[in-house]
């Protein structure tokens, strides 16, 4: 489903001096359906790097990003934007929303946007902020004002929505408690067993123990250091 | 699929200053594109360029018209250009002083543009201003009050349902949230992201304010001296900026 190639990533600074700094070379991944890779290594080895690039968030360098038959490296926009509502979500580790808008709007958002009815929408979108213990007293409210692991949670509810044949998530777990990271770790075995790709971070070793089938360390991938 | 606007190299001169220089880019249905720089970068005359109400020197600008299939919007006869205005085009501009009659009822704002389209049944026109003012959240007790008596923000929002009521299929806009405090700019953003996904508009927004196209806007494209200096995903532009400018617009935004 998601099939990485060759792919390298250089950071140009044109106001501090033009400096060039390569973060990625010759990185290399693939996740078939139903499969969950956890990208590991320091803080600062580029796995947030790399998995915005799959998201397209950033662009690459060089290489080839295969999602679901979309080289995400040469795309058009729209052809991203396409993607990204039908193919392939993406939790973030903040959320970022319109102020104003209602929680449950935002967790309904992707599945209207892929034209599932409201009714059908809203219950989804009930579903999971119940089992995620977000009070039904919030649902009406928008989540700016929420707290973080909250928000946290919102966020989890809008990615899991609608059922994304690739997932990527950003440390999913980090700032829940007990049982909601239970209740998030079994989103995750869901949308494995219903087959969808997913390439995770997760900070949390017993976490990535439960969910991930393998572990992929991005120092690999870093540039040879030209001393 | 066809792109709903197709623009090629238009360029816009004032004598030897340069307005907007060799701008191409196709927008296709249900797109927002958002074009931001600095003042004077030559934002509002490409808008202007595109929307008919400023003659390009050279250029192509190529509208997917609902009879005939793309047409150049710039060769076209004044007349059929004026019957786009009134039908699939919508103008918002910044000040929407510029955009209103302002002595006019809200109401009467709203019905002359469907009266423009043919419509002539009093009570319907009625019943679909107050349905659009509605809408942009202007309450139904007001439709008889003018313009002038409306705070600024209302009045943008009644700009807005007046550009929109006759179900366009291109909005131009001209820093629509500019010179609104924040807690009507967000409202404001909120009502036209709602439009732009229910009604499928494609919209091109001008704006200086980077947060603005950050909720807007699918597409960005970044203009410095006339020229669009990069174009691409919004998120991407704004999160891994390629070109020596827009780094500097990014990370000059005050952080909240």
């Amino acid at each position: 489903m998601i099939e990485i190639a060759d792919l390298s990533k250089t950071f140009t600074l044109h106001n501090q001096g033009a400096a060039a700094i390569p973060v990625m070379q010759g990185a290399a991944l693939s996740v078939a359906p139903g499969d969950c890779v956890a990208l590991t290594g320091a803080s600062g080895a580029g796995k947030s790097t790399l998995m915005r690039m799959i998201y397209g968030n950033y662009l690459a360098a060089g290489g080839a990003i295969r999602v679901g038959g979309v080289d995400v490296a040469t795309a058009e926009p729209r052809d991203i934007l396409a993607l990204r509502r039908e193919t392939l979500g993406y939790v973030s580790q903040f959320l970022r929303v319109v102020p104003r808008v209602p929680t449950l709007e935002v967790v309904m958002e992707p599945l209207l946007a892929t034209g599932t009815g409201s009714e059908e929408a809203r219950h989804r979108a009930e579903e999971l902020l119940g089992r995620l213990n977000i009070p039904e007293t919030l649902w009406t409210l928008s989540p700016t004002t929420f707290s973080g692991g909250e928000q946290q949670r919102v966020n989890i509810a809008r990615g899991f929505a609608y059922p994304y044949p690739a997932l990527l998530l950003d440390e999913p777990t980090a700032s829940l408690d007990a049982a909601n990271r239970d209740t998030v770790l079994t989103l995750i075995e869901e949308a494995k067993a219903r087959g969808a790709a997913i390439v995770g971070i997760f900070h949390d070793a017993d976490a990535r123990a439960r969910v991930c089938d393998r572990e992929v360390d991005v120092s690999a991938f870093a540039p040879e250091r030209v001393a | 699929m066809t792109p709903l606007l197709s623009v090629r190299d238009v360029t816009k001169r004032y004598g030897a200053r340069i307005g907007c220089a060799g701008v191409s880019f196709d927008l296709y249905p249900g797109e927002v594109m958002g074009v931001v720089g600095e003042s004077g970068s030559g934002k509002t005359t490409l808008l202007n360029c595109l929307a008919g109400q400023l003659a390009p020197d050279t250029g192509e600008v190529i509208f997917d018209t609902r009879a005939d299939g793309p047409r150049d919007t710039l060769t076209m006869s004044e007349p059929e250009r004026r019957m786009l205005g009134r039908t699939d085009w919508a103008f918002v501009h910044q000040h929407a002083r510029d955009g209103l009659r302002m002595g006019v009822s809200a109401g009467g704002n709203v019905g002359e543009r469907l009266m423009a389209v043919g419509a002539r049944h009093y009570g319907d026109i009625r019943t679909q201003a107050v349905d659009w003012l509605g809408r942009v959240e202007i309450a139904a007790d007001r439709v008889d009050d003018r313009p002038t008596a409306f705070s600024g923000g209302m009045q943008q929002r009644l700009q807005i349902a007046r550009n929109l009521v006759i179900g366009p299929r291109l909005v131009f806009m001209d820093e629509p949230t500019g010179g609104l405090d924040v807690s009507v700019q967000a409202r404001l953003l909120d009502l036209l992201r709602g439009l732009v996904r229910d009604m499928g508009l494609s919209a091109i927004v001008v704006t200086h304010d980077l947060a603005v196209v950050r909720l807007l806007a699918h597409r960005l494209m970044v203009m410095k001296d006339g020229d669009v200096v990069e174009t691409g995903l919004t998120d991407q532009v704004l999160d891994d900026p390629q070109h020596g400018y827009t780094q500097l617009l990014v990370s000059s935004v005050l952080q909240v």
